[in-house]
């Protein structure tokens, strides 16, 4: 793998005469070829490939050469050893490539100076000098320190696990106490602070349109679309419809429906003094289960007053959607002219240029005691932290009680109770991030990049109330505010987590945790790739029947072949797992008597238990020389390949990253066909994707001061399995395909590991 | 009749001496007059305005500059002897809620925009080069008069910058700033160039000393709103305009300069206490040591207004002859040295020589009356 070592173009060798410069360039040939670009496992298996050097080079030349022709065989044996060493029988340098043989070449002068091909380059640069000797193979460090230091990676290899993964776990934990959670601020200049008047008045009128708008409901059965286009136009909206219509892949049995219709409505009050080039959106999911009167309500009682209002330098869109996200995806989809779902809808008649932030609105209620704000969108997105911000600051302007993830805030961060009630709200927010779907209507903006929250109005027992005046002042704010930006938010941070409404930390902090997890998968692939190497300390090639070379002793190492097979089955698995259950719902629902909802659930965990009968298949396939070079050998392909997917899910999705590695490490290090079998299995088992969903499901629920039983949970758990794959067919959420193509085969792996044979 | 002949003479004569008692004690005074009279040495006046920000909630960059350009207007400088340079229209902006005005004063109390604003660098030509073009006349023969500095050696000038700054520069839009040393050799340029006789240079930006620290050139008297390491801060939050209307020290700058009329006899003195610590919360800075006269000499009206002197006298005054002399004499022995040396060009370094030599001239000048056209044109030998 050329890459990890720095520059080493093949090229740089070729023309240059001068026998130094291009010796140093050339690192010791050991071809690492491992498919990881990872930087923490690649790290780790150069320090790994470093180490290896001096080893080979007590080999006879003879062995090495045969070490050069197999490398293009196997993929970690190393290439390495003395130039002289390297390359010296005719064979070999026949058989490698041109680039190889030029290096050669190049680099056999230190050793053999009287054939400098271009005495006249050197004359050229006047060194008379003689050189110093130059130090064997041209490396940089020392080998023998860093055989030490390999040594002791190894030797040290459990208690350094131990301690990385506590580590990210207390880092995790940590997150939520004052030296990394910091408090929030504005970063953008244009809504620097709440310094604008809220003249809005039109409580009443809110609280009218509400009722008309629940009786005109009840009478059509339906989103009253007549009703709000005229109402609309009344208070001088531009007003237009949208009808999309969509087939579910399967029925949704929570929310009931299957062949979906509706039509959204929308006006846009147009900047008086602007080109429509910008604009922002207030908008209302109105769906069969969540009724948002009081939204529509005070939405349009907004636009009445919004109407009234010259200063508006952005456009103003009113959305009132129907079949709540299914009818803001419509819309989206439609307004930027994409069709990412196979949504069936009608084009957009008016547009309003580039939104720049949207607002949703949740309230069944004429009065509130708090606001919830939910920031989790599709596939974990986040909307840019000054959009919460200034949130918050209305809110505290406004005398309002806001909570996030339905909890307030603590105000004494000193104490430890602060913190730890900011645990919770972190914990879970990472498990609502963590699920990938979006928590709100606002949550399809983000993919857009439309900065954008949804706002509950939550109606508990408190004693003190705030009417939809309070709440409409506050939204008058924010869209005021919003209206004085210049540019797109941009300004404050895209990745964060929140322990309270005004404390956040940074990707820069919260990324250790995932990088200590992550470091312990590294350790042990190169705990691993030691051992391999210190196993096939001779060296053979794996078909030996290429080559006219010496007979050789029975291959001790597994080729590729051998690994080809348990990959390709479990990958397979992962395929059928993702693509059957809803391709083959109808055929289930004919054999079975199951709807198709619960045959598509029932399938996919059919599927997914299926999968533990692997390793018996596998094997009848793999070829049974060399056991326990073959478990080691896909270990380390298992462990690199979920560090791999780890690290790339927790660079977009920390909640989701994080969950899954906290989980997941410690039985993927673990793993091992010798020992305790049944308790490692247990284990595996336990810490699966499946396993995981199930015991956040408990958890959430836990912390939502809302435990649940076994029953209950089962029951959830088979309701957000079928979510899960209606997400992903309906809005695109990406979890079910992640989990399915990429975590369960790699899971499958380490299954097989620990029943090698 | 004799006797009362008499006592009418002696009336004549009595009357004829007091008179006399007292045309020389007007004498004197009137000397002091003419004295004070000529004392500036300008003949016109001359204001850069200039605001380097853009974007609605920097509307208070605007309403500052406009602040001073309504100031000057109102003291007498034409339009024509204004370059107004803003970087954002902000009267027009759809964010405002009040179009067509720039307030300075909460409540709407006072209207900066005014009914006939002439803005000659406006939005994106605002930029330093523009800008150090504009005061140093390096500029396309195509750009219109009014978009020109087109000051002499009897020129004072008022330079107001404001906009964001730090420690050595200010920001122009959001792309480029320029450093207190461009700004620096800038004036020296224009110094070179016979451009001005006397130059205030008032800047309210955040570190705003920072800006006029390393000028070398004469006579240029500098105010900035805060001292190296201070910021300078806003004031008249207006939640129904929704942004900060003005900056303190500029406000405070408004306030008093509403109270001077074109007679008022106000200094510098006075400007340099207009907004004290606890008003300004930074620490307003001036500079003085360039300035060849004493700040309390100099009326507010020699910079803020084009206030032509007019002095009604009854009296026929003489005008020192000496002054006239030497004059002439001046004049002659410099055409003798003229003659003798072969023209060529002024040595550009070192500087400080440079001055010196036209220090020395410079005073001379002052003291003559008329404006050798001649010389000017010859001194720069």
């Amino acid at each position: 793998m050329p890459w990890l070592r720095g520059p080493r173009k093949p090229s740089s060798c070729l023309p240059t005469p001068d026998i130094r410069t291009c010796h140093c360039q050339q690192p010791p040939c050991s071809a690492v070829f491992l498919p990881t670009a990872l930087f923490i496992p690649s790290l780790v298996l150069q320090i790994g490939a470093f180490s290896l050097p001096p080893a080979s080079s007590q080999r006879s030349p003879l062995l090495c050469s045969r070490v050069v022709y197999t490398s293009c065989h196997f993929p970690w044996r190393p290439l390495s050893g003395p130039p002289e060493y390297q390359f010296r029988s005719a064979h070999a340098r026949r058989r490698v490539g041109l680039r190889e043989r030029k290096c050669v070449r190049a680099r056999r002068f230190p050793s053999g100076r009287r054939e400098a091909p271009v005495p006249g380059a050197a004359a050229g640069r006047g060194s008379a000098v003689p050189e110093p000797p130059l130090p064997a193979m041209g490396l940089l460090s020392d080998p023998v320190r860093r055989r030490a230091l390999a040594r002791l990676v190894l030797r040290l290899n459990a208690p350094l696990c131990v301690l990385s993964y506590v580590a990210g776990i207390a880092w995790f934990l940590a997150l939520a106490f004052p030296p990394l959670t910091q408090r929030t601020y504005m970063s953008e200049n244009a809504m620097g602070s709440t310094m604008v008047e809220e003249q809005f008045a039109g409580g009443e009128r809110a609280r009218g349109f509400a009722r008309d708008f629940a009786a005109h409901r009840r009478k059509t059965g339906a989103l009253p679309v007549a009703w709000l286009e005229r109402t609309m136009r009344s208070v001088g909206l531009e007003v237009y419809t949208q009808s999309f219509s969509r087939k579910l892949p399967f029925p949704d049995e929570t929310r009931e429906r299957y062949m979906v219709a509706g039509t959204n409505v929308y006006g846009i009050l147009r900047a008086p003094r602007a080109a429509s080039t910008e604009s922002l959106v207030l908008t209302v999911p109105c769906g069969p289960d969540s009724a948002n009167s009081q939204a529509v309500g005070l939405l349009l009682a907004l636009a009445a007053h919004f109407r009234g209002q010259i200063y508006w330098a952005k456009d103003i869109i009113f959305l009132v959607t129907e079949q709540d996200l299914l009818g803001t995806e419509a819309w989206l989809e439609a307004y930027h002219d994409t069709n990412v779902t196979g949504m069936q809808s009608s084009p957009l008649q008016g547009r309003a240029g580039a939104i720049q932030a949207a607002l949703a609105l949740e309230l069944s209620s004429d009065v509130v005691t708090s606001l919830d704000v939910a920031v989790e969108g599709l596939n974990g997105q986040l909307p840019n932290l000054d959009l919460l911000n200034l949130f918050q600051t209305f809110c505290q302007k406004g005398g309002l009680l806001c909570t996030l993830q339905g909890k307030l805030q603590p105000q004494d961060w000193t104490s430890v109770d602060g913190p730890l009630q900011g645990l919770q709200t972190l914990l879970l927010m990472t498990l609502q991030q963590a699920s990938g779907r979006p928590h709100g209507a606002h949550g399809l903006f983000l993919r857009y990049r439309v900065e954008a929250l949804t706002i509950r109005g939550i109606n508990s027992f408190r004693q003190y109330k705030y009417d939809l005046v309070a709440v409409g002042k506050a939204l008058e704010g924010m869209f005021r505010k919003l209206n004085h930006l210049l540019e797109r938010l941009h300004q404050s941070f895209f990745f964060y987590v929140l322990p309270a409404l005004s404390r956040f930390v940074s990707i820069g902090l919260y990324m250790p945790a995932a990088g200590f997890l992550l470091l312990v998968l590294g350790l042990k692939a190169l705990e691993l790739w030691m051992q391999l190497h210190e196993a096939g300390a001779g060296p053979q090639e794996a078909g030996g029947a290429s080559g006219p070379g010496p007979p050789l002793p029975p291959a001790q190492s597994v080729g590729l072949a051998s690994l080809v097979a348990p990959l390709l089955i479990s990958q397979a698995m992962g395929l059928a797992l993702y693509v059957l259950p809803v391709l083959g719902q109808h055929v289930a629902t004919q054999h079975f008597p199951v709807a198709e909802a619960e045959a598509v659930v029932l399938t996919l965990l059919a599927i997914y238990a299926a999968g533990l009968a692997l390793p018996h298949s596998t094997h009848r396939v793999m070829s049974a020389q060399a056991p326990d070079r073959g478990w080691m050998a896909l270990k380390l392909v298992a462990l690199i390949y979920l560090a791999l997917q780890l690290a790339c899910v927790a660079l977009t999705n920390f909640s989701l990253g994080f969950l899954l590695a906290a989980t997941m490490v410690p039985a993927a290090a673990l793993t091992h066909p010798c020992g305790p079998r049944p308790l490692y299995a247990a284990l595996l088992v336990l810490t699966s994707p499946a396993a995981t969903l199930l015991g956040c499901l408990f958890l959430w629920r836990e912390l939502q001061e809302a435990p649940l039983s076994l029953a209950e949970g089962w029951q959830l758990f088979l309701a957000a399995l079928a979510q899960g794959v209606l997400d992903h067919h309906t809005y695109g959420a990406l979890l079910f395909p992640l989990l399915a193509l990429g975590l369960y085969p790699c899971w499958l792996l380490f299954w097989n590991v620990l029943f090698w044979k | 009749m004799v006797a009362s002949c008499f006592l009418r003479k002696c009336l004549t004569a009595l009357a004829g001496l007091l008179l006399l008692s007292f045309g020389s004690l007007a004498a004197s005074q009137i000397e002091d007059q003419t004295e004070q009279f000529f004392r500036s040495g300008h003949t016109n006046n001359w204001a850069v305005l200039v605001c380097t920000s853009r974007f609605w909630f920097n509307y208070r960059h605007v309403a500052n500059t406009l602040s001073v350009y309504r100031s000057v207007k109102r003291l007498g400088i034409p339009d024509s002897h204004i370059v107004l340079m803003l970087a954002d229209d902000m009267a027009c902006n759809p964010r405002n809620p009040k179009p067509a005005t720039v307030f300075s004063h909460k409540n709407m109390e006072l209207n900066v925009y005014g009914d006939d604003v002439e803005v000659d660098y406006r939005s994106y030509e605002v930029t330093v080069e523009n800008f150090l073009r504009v005061l140093t006349g390096r500029i396309p023969p195509s750009t219109p008069r009014s978009k020109r500095l087109l000051s002499d050696d009897r020129s004072n000038i008022l330079i107001y910058m404001t906009g964001h700054g730090g420690n050595g520069f200010l920001k122009f839009q959001d792309s480029e700033e320029i450093t207190n040393i461009e700004l620096a050799d800038a004036f020296e340029q224009m110094w070179q160039k016979r451009r001005y006789n006397e130059l205030l240079f008032i800047i309210d930006t955040c570190q705003g000393a920072s800006m006029y620290e390393r000028f070398y050139s004469p006579n240029i008297m500098a105010l900035a709103s805060s001292q190296v390491g201070e910021d300078s801060l806003s004031h008249q939050p207006d939640p129904a305009i929704g942004v900060h209307l003005m900056d303190r020290y500029t406000f405070y700058v408004l306030e008093f300069l509403e109270e001077i009329n074109p007679a008022s006899q106000t200094n510098m003195n006075d400007l340099f206490q207009v907004c004290p610590k606890s008003l300004c919360v930074s620490t307003p800075g001036h500079r003085t040591d360039l300035f060849q006269r004493d700040p309390k000499n100099v009326l507010i009206t020699d910079f803020f207004g084009s206030v032509r002197k007019v002095e009604i006298t009854t009296e026929t005054i003489r005008l020192q002859p000496d002054l006239g002399n030497m004059e002439s004499r001046y004049k002659k022995e410099w055409m003798d040295e003229e003659l003798m040396e072969p023209l060529k060009y002024a040595e550009q370094l070192p500087v400080a020589q440079i001055i010196h030599q036209k220090l020395a001239f410079t005073i001379l000048f002052r003291i003559s009356f008329s404006t050798p056209v001649v010389l000017g044109s010859s001194m720069r030998a």
